[in-house]
């Protein structure tokens, strides 16, 4: 299993890209936050957990500046018996982008119990054990890699949608009619998330629209690092549309952010209307509910009101709109969202790159 | 399942902090887990003792610090406890409520020897 890219038993192939599976040696592209990329190769069964950080040979350098002038010799062995509860957790950043936290070992009895009783002894404890402090969210490293993603969007001025929900739920459909109905008046680039095949993204570039497929092998949901990848490949141009479809699933993709203005999350009438409830955590991430084949509503069971009384419980502020990619129906409204998302992107970037102390400089496309 | 990435995020951190104090093995890990974080506590113990095997962090006791759920009602313009997600205010009833606690997932400290 390769555990550096979460591939799991499967692989994670970014479509035009060399396979990152568990069968070969792969490598794997990390993005910092500041837009470098480098790469570093693993081999095939890797079951030990290789380094992202600094024990890993790579070859750009990158400064690593400690701001914090003390250092930790400190070999005082005062037993003194005020309670220290002072927390430690020094996150810095460094210029490239990742940071990391220093606990620093004023090291309280390693006896102390969780509750953070804490003997003030400047020592390990008597089975040689201590504890330090880390202070860091699991998800950090999928935030930086969201962040940077969400820095290049802001800076080409990229209205970016991450779009959520069941598999079935016609996503699919939605971004074709979509595409066609925008009818060249933005410009619209798509990334879409699957377990296997680039079925759907064939069906996308066949309205003309690039389109970039990512396989998450067994990988139940998109990350960050993923649609990184994908956007050194998709390079979308400034004041563009990104698209980005996440795999069909109600639970995991609610976790992971991937730089995106707003989480869209698509309900189809064929489904329950009670799902928000039941899947909250993918509705309460949302900005925006479409509920689709409104169509179909004379031959189904399904209570539009009741599905947005639902939604609304997990997320007071979320936009509804009812639309059927079959047939247009509510299409109007829909597409004056995202032109009106695309705008206010493009003014944002227009503002910053006019600003005299504009700290980031829209980059320059690579590819002409 | 998206604990086994949760799993391996929660390992690179606790490798980390152990590399950076000279560790020769992580013990035991304390993991805050907010009552509304996107995360089912056993699948994830299951998907952390896979991935440590074979490092540091082999075997080491998994302790969850829970944290429970908050929220701002607006109607009542004050904070309250929020269960899980779609409960109403326990004061009003009303749903009209803003998540301020509860969806961490962090990593606080680490035992070394």
């Amino acid at each position: 299993m390769c555990v550096t890219c979460g591939c799991g038993e499967g692989e994670v192939r970014i479509e035009g890209g060399s396979a990152t599976g568990a069968g070969a040696p792969h490598a794997h592209l990390h993005r910092h936050a500041d837009g470098t990329v480098h790469a570093h190769p693993h081999d095939a069964g890797d079951e030990a957990v290789h380094d992202h950080g600094h024990a890993q040979p790579h070859d750009d350098a990158h400064p690593h500046e400690h701001h914090h002038g003390h250092d930790h010799a400190h070999g005082h062995d005062h037993a003194h018996d005020h309670a220290h509860d002072h927390a430690h957790g020094h996150v810095h950043d460094h210029a490239d982008g990742h940071d990391h936290a220093h606990a620093h070992p004023h090291t309280h009895d390693a006896q102390s119990d969780a509750a953070g009783v804490i003997g003030a002894v400047h020592a390990p404890g008597v089975d040689g054990t201590r504890r330090v402090q880390i202070e860091r969210d699991v998800l950090a490293k999928n935030d930086a890699l969201a962040a940077a993603n969400r820095r290049l969007f802001a800076a080409r001025g990229i209205f970016a949608l991450n779009l959520v929900s069941s598999p079935g739920s016609g996503k699919t459909t939605l971004l074709v009619k979509t595409i066609e109905a925008l009818g060249g008046r933005i410009r619209a680039l798509v990334i879409e998330g699957d377990q296997q095949t680039s079925r759907d993204a064939e069906r996308i570039r066949a309205t003309g629209v690039p389109a970039v497929q990512v396989n998450t092998g067994k990988g139940c949901h998109l990350d960050a690092d993923m649609v990184a990848r994908a956007l050194d490949r998709l390079d979308p141009p400034p004041g563009s549309l990104v698209l980005i479809e996440n795999v069909g699933n109600l639970v995991c993709p609610a976790a992971f952010d991937l730089g995106e203005a707003h989480k869209v999350a698509i309900l189809s009438v064929t489904e329950g209307d009670d799902k928000p409830i039941k899947y909250p955590d993918l509705f309460h991430a949302a900005d925006l509910m479409l509920v689709n084949k409104v169509d179909l509503l004379p031959y189904v069971e399904f209570d539009v009101d009741a599905a947005i009384g639902w939604a609304r419980r997990v997320q007071p502020g979320i936009g509804v709109m009812r639309v059927s990619a079959r047939t247009g129906e509510g299409f109007d409204a829909w597409l004056a969202w995202l032109e009106r998302g695309v705008e206010r992107a493009r003014a944002r970037a227009a503002i910053v790159a006019s600003a005299p102390d504009a700290s980031e400089p829209a980059p320059a496309r690579r590819h002409a | 399942m998206h604990e086994m990435s949760l799993a391996e995020g929660m390992l690179q951190l606790v490798e980390d902090g152990a590399r950076q104090h000279a560790a020769s093995a992580v013990k035991a890990v304390w993991l805050e887990v907010g009552s509304l974080a996107h995360v089912e506590v056993d699948a994830l113990r299951f998907c952390f003792d896979a991935v440590a095997r074979g490092t540091l962090a082999q075997g080491a006791r998994l302790e969850i610090v829970a944290t429970p759920g908050a929220a701002w009602c607006l109607p009542c313009s004050e904070r309250v406890a929020l269960a899980r997600l779609g409960d109403a205010c326990p004061n009003c009833g009303s749903h009209q409520l803003q998540v301020v606690q509860g969806e961490d997932l962090r990593v606080r400290e680490i035992e070394i020897a």
